[in-house]
């Protein structure tokens, strides 16, 4: 946004600035080499916690994510000492939520994009703004207390699935105003000066000429919403129970989704093993199933959510490739 | 899609309109051409506004329906809200109070920030002024992918993983224990020192962003004088870019303060919660619990409007904090960007 108002920086001038040659003292250049390999480590310390997070994620999850009916299976009537079952369920709840949350999003947000472009002016605009950057800093936790006291303590509803989609919209939405504003605002006003001296209304001007130039960079907008709102697990606490089994209604029952289901392996996790009883009554050590299934879950939603990044980027690229 | 020359679209439209019946000038500022266009034109501006109406209205529903929630269960609180430590919904006395949760938010909050500031300006630093610029991109986007990871994952990895290995550093800082800050609480994983770890690194992208954004907008000129003078590479950017930067920088902690204050289910699996009734200590080797996560661990199992009140009070007091703290982060960005 900003950073085009100046053009980017030459990469490292001072190539061209011998340092020996000008004698610098040597108290200077050594502040110089250290300056250099702190912001240089800096930079190294940032991609530890990446590098490892992702190395752990993956190196526990592709056991369970490669077996067999991963895709296919729930955990229906399977405990923690029990082999198999898979992630089906989580995806679909997921699915389906995030489903209906882009559904609402995507048009609230579009219009609001092109109001702040296109017809905002004055004290409503700035107040707009300013509310957007408040909903862009809101705690996903208290937008799923707003509808809960909305929906469930004022209208009597039951936990669902339908409302954490209502809570997603409230953190998506303000991703997605964001880049439509953007994009739109670098589409040249000579397009539309063309459009309104043709005769064509403003409306179709928009509709026509304007979005479908920046298309492509707010397709990349929301995509980014949907990969932000696709791993949140606040909303999920609060406003829908999980469940073991697979519920494909959005609007009754507990659904299960991928963040929940992370959460509710975690409960019963441990490196340990566990004890059971056995069949001539002694105690066993049995495999804990539900670490693989944690990291299981971990790694596929995070399949899903860098897979959805990767897509955006590739979706802007071909924009600036145009 | 670029305009056509040809008017297809249209041509009723056009064909009914001579020069000397052309409509006035309508409220959009452009001379619309059929009536179907300007009744477009009022529907379609309408939609917009209705949008943008709807994202005003929303926040102040969201206090509003917070706040009506939130009352009457401060009022039948038998503890002070603000003062009290206990936060007791379950039993009959309804005894509340947020000075815990306040504490611990902000302490690991602001933990957090310490170690991610310096972090970030360096990261950004190294991606504005010292990468090449065909790399500039994708080092970019490396820093980018930490915000991409969901905080759940973040949160099994910092008690799962990372916690575990922080032991070490906590031992070692165990002998500064004369410092309150320091003293050990018989914590070993799932402190506040733990959960701030993991805060920093889930806002060092938000802080890296804006700081990137800010001193890539550092008039050239300003270091080119810099340089002209015989400054080193760390001179210009201690003189040149560091203070124009500054208020950006600021900004952005604030940014990201905001987000590690909201946090909920990274600090709710990586917290210990302490025993009820355990004293107050002020070291962040201890465990506790946040606005966000007793939120989270509470409110699946909360039933009535009395327990859930008394979570929505506290959910109420975050959304002040987090309002606050980002609306100074954008007041300070605003004002810098008019300046700049």
């Amino acid at each position: 946004m900003t950073v085009l108002l100046h053009p980017a920086q030459p990469a490292a001038p001072p190539a061209a600035l011998p340092l020996k040659s000008l004698r610098v003292a040597p108290g200077r250049r050594m502040k110089n080499h250290l300056a250099t390999t702190v912001i240089v480590g800096s930079f190294g310390l940032a991609l530890v916690p990446l590098v490892w997070l992702l190395w752990t994620v993956a190196g526990n999850g592709l056991a369970a994510l490669t077996r067999a009916g991963w895709f296919t299976r729930s955990q229906r009537n399977l405990t923690y000492t029990d082999a198999g079952g898979g992630a089906f369920h989580a995806i679909v709840g997921t699915a389906e939520q995030v489903g209906l949350c882009a559904l609402i999003s995507i048009p609230v947000a579009l219009m609001l994009g092109i109001y702040l472009v296109e017809y905002g002016r004055g004290w409503f605009a700035r107040l707009t703004t300013f509310m957007v950057d408040i909903l862009t800093g809101l705690p996903s936790i208290v937008a799923a207390l707003f509808i809960y006291a909305v929906f469930i303590q004022t209208l009597g509803g039951q936990r669902a699935g339908w409302l954490v989609s209502l809570a997603l919209v409230m953190l998506m939405i303000p991703v997605v105003v964001r880049t439509t504003e953007e994009m739109l605002r670098i589409v040249p006003g000579q397009l539309r000066e063309a459009a309104y001296a043709l005769g064509v209304p403003k409306w179709k001007t928009i509709v026509r000429v304007v979005v479908p130039t920046a298309l492509n960079g707010i397709v990349t907008g929301v995509v980014l919403g949907i990969a932000r709102v696709a791993g949140e697990t606040a909303p999920l606490l609060v406003l829908v129970g999980y469940a073991p089994d697979t519920n494909a209604d959005l609007f009754a029952g507990p659904q299960a989704a991928l963040p929940t289901m992370i959460n509710n392996e975690a409960l019963n996790f441990t490196t340990q093993g566990t004890y059971v009883l056995g069949a001539g009554g002694q105690r066993e050590l049995v495999h804990n199933f539900a670490v693989d299934r944690m990291w299981g879950a971990a790694l596929t939603l995070i399949v899903i959510v860098m897979g959805l990044n990767l897509l955006a980027r590739l979706i802007g690229r071909r924009r600036e490739a145009a | 899609m670029t305009p056509q020359p040809t008017t297809t679209s249209e041509p009723r439209g056009l064909a009914r309109r001579s020069p000397r019946n052309r409509p006035p000038v309508n409220a959009n500022g452009h001379r619309s051409g059929n009536p179907s266009g300007r009744i477009g034109d009022r529907v379609f501006s309408g939609a917009a506004r209705a949008c943008a109406g709807f994202a005003v209205v929303l926040i102040l529903l969201v206090a509003a329906f917070l706040i009506v929630r939130a009352v009457p269960v401060i009022r039948a609180d038998q503890a002070n809200f603000l003062f009290s430590r206990a936060f007791e919904v379950t039993t009959a006395p309804l005894r509340f109070g947020v000075l815990d949760l306040a504490w611990v938010t902000a302490s690991s909050s602001l933990i957090a920030l310490v170690l991610a500031v310096p972090v970030a300006t360096g990261v950004a630093l190294f991606i504005t002024q010292y990468a090449p610029a065909a790399v500039r991109k994708p080092v970019g986007y490396v820093i980018d992918l930490l915000a991409a990871i969901p905080s759940i994952i973040y949160g099994i990895w910092g008690i799962y993983v990372l916690a575990p290995r922080l032991e070490a550093v906590q031992q070692a800082l165990y002998h500064l224990g004369f410092i309150p800050l320091f003293r050990d609480e018989g914590v070993a994983t799932g402190s506040i020192f733990d959960a701030a770890v993991v805060l920093a690194v889930m806002i060092l992208p938000i802080v890296t962003a804006i700081a990137r954004d800010v001193f890539d907008r550092t008039p050239r000129e300003h270091v080119e004088a810099a340089w002209a003078i015989g400054a080193t590479r760390w001179e210009a950017i201690r003189y040149a870019v560091l203070p124009y930067g500054r208020a950006g920088l600021v900004s952005g902690a604030m940014l990201g303060l905001g987000r590690a204050l909201g946090e909920t289910i990274a600090v709710m699996l990586i917290l210990s919660k302490p025993a009820l009734g355990s004293p107050f200590t002020w070291s962040m080797f201890a465990g506790g619990q946040t606005f966000a996560s007793i939120i989270g661990l509470n409110m699946q199992e909360a039933n009535g409007p009395t327990q859930t009140g008394a979570y929505i009070a506290a959910g109420l007091v975050l959304f002040g904090l987090s309002f606050l703290v980002n609306a100074a982060a954008r007041l300070i960005v605003s004002g810098h960007r008019e300046y700049a």
